[in-house]
């Protein structure tokens, strides 16, 4: 098998010119343009006569040859050259990596395999390709990297989640989020303080690789946490030889993606006036004309309003106008990052060490966030038979938190105060209510702090024993602690602590989750054309989450912002909560004669989280995959250098609901200072697993020397008993039970596609494009039951049966009544009829917040020293919800300020606009509907870096190994038709559980747009 | 064969994981408890109960949104919401969605706590014999009132007629427990759901003690009763349970404040206190001054005000007249004024009241004339006693009296007197109108077959 993947030379004719070749020696090095260092063993051949010599061990070679004659330079895992010699004496060649290779490793459950004998689905990305991307997390640089996963933050908020779908949604109530495993060891991804994203202590530069396990045959060995997708980390390892130094440093700066158009203080007065004066004229008053119809007219209270929106000023002079929208943007947003790492060993002992420091500046006001981070990894070999090792990281992040989109001192709300008012009163002071209309949340920048500290400790150790031969027993142990502290103070003039004084509160989380695996792994030595391996261990996991806080009130004074200053305590907490699994799980791989391959796993999987008749479940897979090209009629098919077809079929389970939902519960809850219990929840004993069944069929080629390799893959992901949260009637007493029931479907196609488009020693090119489509649909829910209709009057969001997850459902804006400019709705689903009753519009699917594909395509190419890298990544399909757009775009309804838009409002009959006639305070079309939906489709320069790395003949002057300078911008160019700030948006408001995260996709609530950066950095190694 | 050697620890670990991971499967929570226990012994019975009280002051029930809901569908163009929460604004325009979640908040809430005092009452004989009477009382007076309240706001009013054809709400006297859930059932009708109500508060009446403390006492739950008498229009009724009430509260030390304006904002109950629901910072919720209050107060932005045609109809003497302030730029009510003060479902003042328009409209005297119930509460503002009466003084006083204490939708529609709209003054919705009750939340229609809208949406 491995002298096919040996890249096979291809002579072609070439008419050789006669009389004018004359024999020359030419000399010269073979480098990597990995690391600058010379290749020994590289196949130096001569094309036209077939002549050869190989490189010594600093790289260097000598061949005697014809002055017209062509070399050809190959070598395993780097994209071979062919140079005409001409009357040069020296060629010195600088070989480029060939990540196309297919036979890389790839790291699976408790195992890793060479990508040819993979049968199952697995994306993978190298460390290096994203080190430098300035995000704050290593979820965002994802984006647009890999086939069919699907990543997007909820804003441009920092330390906010990640959302990360790997083949669509499958569950309705649970969780819909990946299974993360760092070196071995299943990780906290989720309970931490305010939802705040643990993903985000996980210092980038550490990671070696990132494999995303997809189908059943690979995500099976993770069991009854598979159903979502496996992320497998490895961190970087040692290696032995010289010890290798590694110094990067970034800085740059960041600025909002998309800003929005607001009405500025002329156009608002005008606006509002007109909605008051509107509601005049139908009430038949006419306070412009009668004077005496304006004492109690809707004009004249609009006009105290304004009066009262603009403090010491003068609206009708129009002194003030304020950009409140800019107000929420902080001007000093960027980035920093300062990187240290140090590799090496001998034969016996290896290890990295790196530490790392990054500060990002939000793009909001006060939002930042600061992670410092070290990490030591190991590995010794006491004998040939016996070897441990173990990878400590610490991490500390302090992130300078914001309270959800929802809340009017989140900053992008200052969006909805009047340009009218000033900012700030004669006295130098901050306005506030009454002068501005809401909360003047710029006081919070000046009054309070909110400050999330956290600190986590990711450890592992692991031995290994080859307990006989060809059998070894590996032993893990890993302990994930995460401790968070969040304190805030609110003081005096804060809304949150303008009643009392100040407000303070002081958070304390501790999530500690200890795993261990135990595995055997056999590889007999087998007779024939017989290759087996076979594993078998099991693992069990216990997480417990610890939660104190403490509340007070009544601050002696603003400086003074601990609790112990609080003259009053309000409120005080302590939970606890745990969690364990306990799994035995086995696999073997069978490949017979090279080319025929055969996988099967199994996991058995308890968990606390069930009931006690259904605690244990079983996930099998199989797997099956052929290697054509091995076959003697493709064996050294000078096109098609590697095809593979590959099939598996399994079962996963998901296990993501809280840890006690089958038990019947009552809580405690107080009154009158008095304890009580209430109850919480309705009992159900045979709660157990969702699981998912999967189908994938996968094509993997390579064409042409593996210049040109692929892999495309269909699937079909069926999740049956789905850990619902079935509406019962409530007067049951309770709103939902957890049952398994429900079906939901995903199906689709990814595609992967790796090309060299053009290779020589000066310039190389190489393309990479990945595209997912996938179909999501609901196909059942509960008995009699077809659809769970949107829950809050605001939201569209529904779940329907046959119709994608959290599809928008609701009446259809069918635009504005030329005649008297009433909001019209469709009253029929035909679409033939309309009404200006927001009640008896007719209910319609409105589109889905599910992209139907997304895609990325990167572009490297390098010019001698110069390497352009650029990835343009997009999503198309879907649509967004601007829930805010009933307060900022609702032609003058209440006195949050209007978008420009607005200004195309209905004014006298003929008018044809979208825009309704301004009416004070009677929603005229302000209600949730398709008004508030666009397209959320968009294109975008994800990210652009030029760099240039030091010539050899620099770094030899410098004594050191590489160096390389770079600039690099992320979010540098969108384009999108979203009508909203930006289209990579999901507001976090509404996540308060996994049920409701799930069903308010695409909906923008004030939602900081994401940060466009612009970084400059270097990098040294010595 | 050094490999054997190796084999045995690994082995015995092995072992050693398997079985004592298992356990760890069986894990318990450690905030609550199970709902079998909850309800075993007398000690846990009595929290649970005290659960029930908790669940009754949820903001969605008598922590106040109850209080708001009258008000806005009975704004009556003298107050206005001026806030951005478009639930009591959809109730203020009359046009509330099916999904507005304050409604369908309200409705869980109110089953919520039905589902406790069922539970309660259905596990009695488990609590100390000398002590069931008055657990008894207190459950039923809370399944009671939730009754009453969800009678009042989800069906037409009993004065419409039809009781026996009108729908109220699903009635559930059995607990829910251990996984079953029987709640598909019919709304029952309005006739039905008024003789449960009935005759859970007279039942309550009877075994509660004299006084409660902050909980349950006789003359609470007489009091309600005589609400509930006047919504039916049972006169002679009303008349009665209020003077019942009115006798056992004073006996209890229980008067009419001195002062009008110290009766309100007390962070424990008054004098004049019959039923409050017990707020303080530790647990704050009192939506009636979130809304109504003012932010340096601890309110939202002053979400409702108080118009010129409201202040219009009171004397110029009144002290009642106090209560109104110019804050966050609009007419306040300081009834409402402070955080973690009381919400007041019930004070002695309503039950004066009450009784004066029962023996007036009965021609009767019982307890006292209505001419001395209407001058004690005029004298007490520092109005003019007045020297003979009608029905209209009657129930001008009483709407002065309690405005803005959430009686006012009740009031009106009982004494069948058409609202006002507030955005067309022209524009009035009649005491039986479908737009002034609200609908059955979508959540409900959706979740059990059986129930049926109401006319109007």
């Amino acid at each position: 098998m491995r002298s096919n993947i040996f890249i096979v030379l291809v002579v072609l004719l070439v008419s050789p010119l006669l009389g004018l070749a004359q024999n020359v020696t030419i000399s010269g090095t073979v480098i990597s343009d990995d690391n600058g260092m010379g290749i020994p063993g590289v196949s130096i051949g001569i094309k036209e006569s077939g002549k050869s010599t190989v490189t010594d061990i600093s790289g260097r070679y000598e061949l005697s040859l014809d002055s017209k004659e062509t070399i050809i330079c190959s070598y395993l895992g780097f994209i071979p050259q062919e140079i005409l010699v001409k009357n040069k004496t020296e060629i010195n060649i600088r070989l480029v990596p060939n990540l196309n290779s297919l036979d890389e490793i790839v790291v699976v459950g408790y195992g890793s395999v060479n990508k040819p004998d993979l049968t199952g689905n697995v994306s993978k990305i190298e460390g290096d390709e994203i080190a430098n991307i300035p995000v704050p997390n290593f979820q965002d640089a994802l984006q647009g990297r890999l086939a069919g996963v699907f990543v997007a933050s909820s804003s441009g908020k920092l330390g906010d989640g990640v959302k990360i779908r790997i083949r669509g949604t499958t569950s309705i109530s649970a969780g819909n989020d990946p299974l993360y495993i760092i070196d071995g060891i299943p990780v906290t991804t989720a309970g931490s303080i305010d939802n705040s994203n643990p993903m985000s202590m996980i210092n980038m530069g550490d990671i070696a690789s990132i494999n995303v396990l997809k189908d059943a045959a690979a995500a099976s060995i993770y069991g009854a946490r598979g159903s979502n997708g496996v992320v497998v980390i490895t961190t970087k390892k040692g290696i032995s030889g010289n010890t290798k130094f590694n110094v990067g440093i970034q800085r740059g700066i960041s600025s909002p993606t998309r800003k929005m158009d607001f009405l500025n203080a002329s156009q608002y007065v005008e606006l509002f006036r007109e909605a008051g004066y509107n509601n005049d004229l139908a009430a038949n008053k006419d306070p412009l004309n009668n004077p005496q119809d304006y004492p109690g007219s809707d004009l004249q209270y609009v006009e105290n309003r304004l009066d009262q929106y603009a403090g010491h000023s003068d609206w009708r002079e129009g002194t003030i106008n304020t950009n409140w929208q800019d107000q929420a943007f902080n001007g000093d947003a960027g980035v920093t990052n300062v990187n240290f790492s140090a590799s090496g060993g001998d034969e016996k002992t290896r290890f990295y060490l790196s530490s790392a420091y990054d500060k990002q500046d939000g793009i909001l006001i006060r939002n930042d966030f600061e992670r410092i981070s070290g990490r030591l990894n190991f590995d010794h070999n006491v004998s040939e038979r016996f070897r441990f090792g173990a990878n400590f990281s610490l991490t500390r992040t302090v992130t300078n938190s914001l309270p959800s989109d929802n809340q009017f001192n989140s900053p992008m709300q200052l969006v909805a105060l009047a340009p009218i008012s000033p900012i700030r009163d004669l006295d130098g002071e901050l306005t506030d209510r009454p002068t501005t209309t809401y909360y003047n949340n710029l006081i919070d920048s000046e009054n309070s702090s909110w400050s999330t500290t956290s600190l986590r400790n990711i450890n592992s150790v692991y031995g290994e024993l080859n307990v006989a031969k060809n059998l070894t027993f590996r032993s893990e142990f890993g302990l994930d602690n995460l401790v968070q502290n969040d304190d805030r103070f609110f003081g005096s003039r804060t809304a949150t602590g303008q009643s009392s004084n100040g407000y303070g509160s002081s958070r304390w989380l501790k999530i500690a989750t200890y795993n261990t695996n135990n595995f055997f792994t056999y590889q007999p030595f087998l007779q024939g054309p017989h290759k087996l391996e076979a594993t078998l261990g099991m693992s069990f996991q216990k997480s417990e989450n610890r939660f104190t806080s403490v509340d007070g009130q009544e601050f002696p004074l603003d400086g003074l912002t601990t609790l112990k200053s609080a003259a009053e305590i309000v409120d005080g907490l302590s939970t606890l909560t745990k969690t364990s699994f306990l799994s035995y799980f086995t696999r073997v791989n069978y490949k017979l004669d090279g080319k025929y391959l055969l996988a099967l796993s199994a996991r058995y999987d308890g968990s606390s989280r069930f009931g006690k008749s259904e605690k244990y479940g079983f996930f099998p897979a199989g797997s099956l995959g052929w290697i054509v090209s091995e076959e003697d009629f493709l064996k050294g098919n000078p096109y098609l250098s590697f095809f593979k077809v590959r099939t598996s079929f399994g079962i996963t389970g998901n296990a993501l609901i809280g840890d006690f939902d089958h038990m019947g519960l009552y809580e405690p809850l107080p009154y009158g200072l008095t304890p009580g219990l209430s109850p919480t929840q309705i009992a159900n004993p045979n709660l157990t697993w969702e699981t998912t069944q999967q189908f994938d069929f996968g094509l993997e080629f390579g064409l042409l020397e593996d210049r040109f390799t692929g892999e495309i893959d269909f699937y079909n992901k069926v999740t049956r008993d789905l850990l619902l949260l079935v509406p019962v009637p409530s007067t049951t007493g309770f709103e939902t039970q957890r049952q398994n029931i429900g079906k939901m479907q995903n199906y689709g196609i990814e595609v992967l596609l790796h090309s060299i488009n053009y290779s020589n020693t000066n310039f190389v090119w190489k393309s990479s494009f990945n595209f997912a489509r996938n179909i999501n649909r609901v196909r059942a829910l509960s008995k009699d039951q077809s659809a769970i209709p949107p829950p809050y009057s605001s939201y569209l969001n529904g779940i329907y049966v046959d119709q994608p997850m959290a599809v928008f459902f609701g009446p259809k804006y069918a635009g504005v009544d030329a005649a008297n400019g009433d909001a019209l709705y469709f009253k029929d689903e035909a679409q033939t009829e309309t009404t200006n009753d927001y009640n008896t519009a007719a209910r319609l699917f409105l589109g889905s917040p599910n992209p139907d594909f997304i895609g990325g395509l990167t572009n490297e190419l390098s010019y001698k020293n110069l390497d352009l890298v650029f990835l343009l990544q997009g999503v198309y399909g879907n649509k967004i919800y601007e829930a805010a757009g009933g307060y900022y775009a609702n032609n003058a309804n209440w006195f949050d300020n209007n978008t420009v838009a607005q200004m195309e409002r209905w004014q006298e009959p003929g008018d044809l606009t979208d825009v309704p006639q301004a009416r004070l305070g009677f929603c005229n079309g302000c209600s949730a509907s398709s008004r508030y939906l666009s397209d959320g489709s968009y294109l975008r320069l994800k990210t652009i870096s030029l760099a240039y790395n030091f010539p050899k003949k620099w770094n030899e002057k410098l004594k050191i190994n590489n160096a390389k300078i770079y600039i690099i911008a992320q979010n540098m160019l969108t384009f999108t038709k979203y009508n909203g700030w930006d289209p990579e948006v999901g507001t976090e408001a509404l996540s308060n559980s996994f049920a409701n995260a799930n069903l308010f996709q695409g909906v923008d609530l004030y939602s900081a747009p994401q940060a466009k950066t612009y970084s400059i950095g270097l990098n040294l190694g010595f | 064969m050094p490999s054997k050697v190796f084999f045995v620890p690994i082995i015995l670990c092995l072992g050693f994981f398997t079985l004592s991971c298992n356990e760890q499967l069986d894990l318990k929570p450690a905030q609550e408890i199970d709902e079998f226990t909850a309800l075993e012994s007398d000690a846990n019975i009595k929290r649970v109960l005290i659960g029930a009280y908790a669940n009754l002051r949820k903001s969605d029930l008598w922590g106040g949104r109850i209080l708001l809901y009258s008000e806005m569908l009975a704004a009556n163009n003298e107050i206005r919401w001026e806030g951005t929460f478009t639930q009591p604004r959809e109730m203020l325009n009359k046009s509330i969605l099916t999904n507005n979640t304050f409604v369908t908040d309200t409705w869980l809430s109110a089953y919520n706590t039905i589902n406790i005092t069922n539970n309660i009452l259905n596990a009695i004989t488990i609590v100390k014999e000398e002590d069931q009477d008055k657990v008894k009382g207190e459950a039923l007076f809370i399944r009671g009132v939730v009754y009453f309240e969800l009678a009042k706001l989800y069906g037409l009013p009993y004065i419409a007629g039809n009781t026996d054809t009108n729908l109220a709400i699903p009635l559930i006297l059995t607990p829910s427990r251990g996984g079953k859930n029987g709640g598909v059932v019919e709304r029952h009708s309005v006739e039905k759901v008024y003789q449960q109500i009935i005759a859970d508060l007279t039942n309550a009446e009877q075994l509660l003690p004299e006084t409660n403390d902050i909980f349950a006492s006789s003359y609470a739950a007489s009091a309600i009763l005589s609400r509930v008498y006047l919504q039916v229009g049972d006169f002679a009724s009303a008349r009665d349970a209020a003077n019942r009430s009115i006798n056992l509260a004073i006996a209890n030390d229980k008067k009419l404040m001195a002062n009008y304006m110290d009766v309100f904002n007390n962070e424990s109950d008054g004098p004049e206190d019959i039923f409050a629901i017990q707020v303080n910072s530790q647990d704050p919720e009192n939506a009636m001054h979130l809304f109504y209050s003012t932010p340096e107060f601890g309110g939202r932005d002053g979400d409702v005000s108080i118009l010129q045609n409201h202040l219009d109809l009171y004397e110029a003497e009144d002290d009642r007249l106090e209560q109104y302030q110019e804050r966050a730029a609009g007419i306040r009510t300081n009834k409402w004024r402070d955080q973690y003060t009381n919400v007041k479902i019930i004070r002695l003042a309503e039950l004066y009241l009450t009784r004066a328009e029962a023996n007036f409209r009965e021609g009767t005297s019982i307890g006292a004339t209505p001419l001395d119930d209407i001058n004690r509460i005029r004298k007490r503002v520092s109005l003019l006693e007045k020297s003979n009466i009608n029905l209209e003084d009657i129930l001008k006083e009483r709407k002065l009296e309690l405005a803005h204490e959430g009686h006012i939708l009740h009031d009106l529609k009982r004494t069948k007197v058409a609202i006002v709209d507030n955005n067309n003054p022209e524009l009035s919705y009649s005491f039986d109108n479908p737009k002034l009750i609200f609908p059955i939340p979508l959540r409900e229609l959706s979740a059990n077959i059986k129930l049926i809208q109401n006319p109007g949406y």
